[in-house]
């Protein structure tokens, strides 16, 4: 059995649409939402992957690798910064997180 | 020479004036002391080779001011015997005054700031006297108001010091309105603002007529009337004499010199200038000397029940200025002037005598809180009497040649309200005998009241520092009483010693065509020949003040008491000096007030500022009060909102076609 085209883009879809709802709707901890970021940028993967695949080109895939290096290094900033983020206000839920309230 | 005249006291106000908190009190008082003393000898110089001597009058260039069309003006210095009368007279009083403030104001902390003001105001003053046309007049004239507007308000930490400045500058600007139409009208008549040619112009310009107000009026009489009420601002003359009596506010050297012996008088300075246009114009002659004689009555009796001795002085003064402006009104110029000059001398005198006084005192002016101070300033005493004798036309002192041949003239004149004027000058010679004498009694003698008057008797001893002294009053010291015993000097003598050359028969010889008379003026031969009894009536009207006074305030002293008691009316009214400072509130000050807050609460506040500025404003801040509650700082929501619009873009971008 071959997957076409369009049952990647539904999972990619899926998957996109799961990380968008997990930064809105996530009202406890930031780091649901860095979670859900990074679940947004393995959609795109995905997608990026299947077109490659399918047209035969492989800079698509190239390029997937290198959006995992940099969500891989955006990670490890995001979580710094959430620690030290911590450790000054000692919380990380995000309902608490509203200083550029105007 | 000329220039250093003038511009020499102008240095000493640039040397004490910015620099004289860096070099200190004492070194600004002799700087700008010993500038304005050289300027003074240089005038008697100028005096002794221009009137009394044979040297030409001349007209020195000192540069352009301005040229635009056809109105071109200079600056330039005109030297002639009306000049260097006015030069001796302004030098000599502010150099004296110079000395005598260096006593006078020997406690006060910014002494560089007034020696300053004063040696600006004579740099004023003589720019005035030798401007050689109306413009450069009219500069000189406005600096006189602004130093007079500064030194009355010299001590501005005084709530009455401030108002009276301003009262000063404000009912100044009512005349210099008037005198400043008055130059518009010389420029649109005679197509120039120089002398010389404005007084070539004058004999072609009688009975022209202009058209101004809607109406065909002779061209002169409105010039000269608008002339003439600059000069009436300026010498506090009837109906715009209100604020003189207030200036008393400033320090008393200032009284002397602006007040009394110069800035006052240069309305008749002015008015003896411009003879050649007055001349032109009798009606306004005729209007001069009612003026000039009703201030002279008015403000005597005001003088008469004044319980402070600068007031009096004061009121005096307004009614000399009177008598000067009744000389000029009958023709007689040279009068004027003569009077000017004496006048000078003797209440220059009186003032500094009050002044000398009122130290003594501790800055007490109420007489009623004096008496008794013979013994203990006996030369303030004798300087002050010989003042008052003068004033009052005691027979050879100054004030009787020039007071007595104006009031002679005002009989001799067959000018229209020159009887008026003879009646009114000649009552308010007696008068002047019996408020001057009240003023000798009342400080010099009787009981020592003030060893019984407690403090807080309405002056200010907190001001200055004396608090909880015994009063012990003492002769001033030396630098206040050269002065005193220089003007008396000139008070005794200027009468005998100059009457031939400015009123008598040197006449022509002295002034050297300096005053204008027409040919058919002859006041001063014609003064010389009246009958005996109104010659005499002055002296006799004197006499009889005099003996008055000395009823009232030595023989028996319940007197003036059941007087202002039985006439209580009469009193009050002259009290409160003829309510003219009520009426004038009543009918310009409290309008101005009503008007000026419509337009400040109505005009500006309510149309203005609501809808422009303040409107514009709270818009402003409505609409960013609004903009700010978007901004929740929760990321969810930041990032919804990202979510939509990109939804929205595309949705727009599906729904259109991308092209």
């Amino acid at each position: 059995m071959t997957i076409s085209l369009a049952q990647f883009l539904i999972v990619a879809a899926i998957l996109f649409t799961l990380g968008v709802a997990g930064v809105i709707l996530n009202r406890k901890n930031i780091i649901v939402v860095l979670m859900s970021v990074e679940l947004i940028l393995l959609s795109v993967n995905l997608n990026l992957v299947a077109f490659s695949a399918f047209l035969g080109d492989l800079t698509g895939q190239v390029f997937a690798l290198f959006i995992l290096t940099v969500a891989a290094a955006e990670a490890a900033i995001g979580l710094a910064i959430l620690v030290a983020y911590y450790r000054n206000r000692g919380s990380i839920a995000v309902d608490d997180i509203n200083m550029m309230k105007g | 020479m000329y220039a250093a005249i003038v511009f020499l006291p102008l240095l000493g106000f640039l040397i004490a004036g910015p620099f004289g908190w860096r070099i200190g009190p004492r070194p600004s008082e002799i700087v700008t002391t010993s500038l304005s003393f050289v300027s003074a000898l240089l005038s008697w110089i100028v005096f002794i080779q221009i009137a009394l001597g044979t040297a030409p009058a001349t007209v020195s260039l000192i540069g352009n001011w301005f040229t635009s069309g056809a109105l071109k003006v200079d600056w330039s210095l005109r030297i002639d015997t009306l000049t260097a009368v006015m030069l001796v007279v302004v030098g000599t009083v502010s150099s004296l005054t110079h000395l005598y403030s260096i006593g006078y104001m020997s406690d006060d902390p910014s002494r560089p700031r007034f020696f300053s003001y004063l040696s600006l105001f004579t740099f004023a003053m003589l720019t005035l006297v030798t401007a050689d046309n109306l413009v450069q007049m009219f500069f000189g004239w406005e600096g006189v108001g602004l130093l007079s507007y500064l030194l009355i308000g010299f001590w501005y930490e005084k709530p009455q010091a401030n108002a009276a400045a301003i009262k000063a500058f404000v009912v100044n600007r009512v005349g210099d309105f008037g005198f400043a139409l008055g130059i518009f009208l010389v420029f649109f008549l005679t197509n120039s603002v120089g002398f010389d040619q404005i007084f070539a112009a004058a004999p072609g310009l009688a009975h022209k007529t202009v058209h101004v107000f809607g109406l065909d009026m002779d061209a002169m009489t409105i010039t000269c009337l608008l002339l003439f009420m600059g000069a009436m601002g300026k010498s506090a003359q009837f109906l715009l004499h209100t604020w003189l009596p207030d200036a008393m506010e400033g320090p008393t050297p200032v009284s002397a010199l602006i007040h009394a012996a110069t800035m006052v008088t240069a309305g008749v300075f002015m008015v003896a200038r411009l003879s050649p246009l007055f001349e032109q114009a009798p009606a306004a002659l005729s209007f001069v000397t009612i003026i000039g004689a009703t201030t002279a009555f008015f403000a005597a009796t005001i003088a008469l029940v004044q319980p402070d001795i600068k007031k009096v002085i004061a009121y005096s003064t307004c009614s000399q200025l009177g008598y000067m402006f009744v000389g000029l009104g009958v023709g007689g110029y040279s009068l004027g002037i003569f009077h000017l000059f004496t006048h000078a001398f003797f209440k220059g005198l009186l003032f500094l005598g009050a002044g000398s006084v009122i130290i003594a005192m501790h800055h007490e002016q109420d007489m009623r809180n004096m008496g008794g101070l013979w013994k203990r300033i006996p030369f303030t005493l004798a300087m002050m009497t010989i003042g008052f004798l003068s004033l009052m036309g005691f027979p050879f002192t100054a004030g009787y040649y020039s007071k007595d041949a104006i009031i002679e003239a005002a009989f001799a004149s067959d000018r229209a309200g020159a009887f008026y004027g003879y009646v009114l000058t000649a009552a308010a010679a007696g008068l002047t005998a019996f408020y001057s004498w009240r003023v000798v009694f009342l400080t010099f003698f009787g009981a020592p009241r003030w060893a019984t008057a407690g403090p807080g008797s309405g002056h200010d001893h907190a001001a200055h520092g004396h608090e909880g002294h015994t009063l012990d009053p003492r002769e001033s010291p030396l630098t206040m009483l050269i002065p005193l015993g220089v003007l008396a000097i000139g008070a005794l003598f200027a009468g005998v010693v100059f009457s031939h050359d400015f009123i008598g028969k040197g006449w022509d010889g002295f002034w050297k065509g300096a005053l204008y008379l027409g040919s058919d003026n002859h006041i001063l031969e014609a003064r010389e020949d009246i009958p005996a009894f109104a010659r005499r009536l002055p002296t006799l009207m004197m006499a009889f003040g005099s003996l008055v006074a000395v009823l009232f305030y030595v023989l028996a002293p319940s007197i003036p008491q059941r007087l202002a008691q039985i006439t209580r009316p009469l009193y009050e009214f002259l009290l409160n000096k003829w309510y003219f400072d009520e009426l004038y509130d009543m009918i310009f000050v409290r309008p101005a007030f009503w008007l000026g807050s419509l337009f400040w609460k109505g005009g500006d506040g309510a149309i203005i500022d609501r809808l422009g500025p303040d409107g514009v404003a709270a818009w402003v801040v409505d609409v960013t009060g609004r903009a700010v509650k978007l901004q929740s700082g929760y990321i969810y929501h930041y990032a919804f909102a990202m979510l939509a619009g990109l939804a929205a873009v595309i949705t727009w971008y599906v729904a259109t076609g991308v092209r």
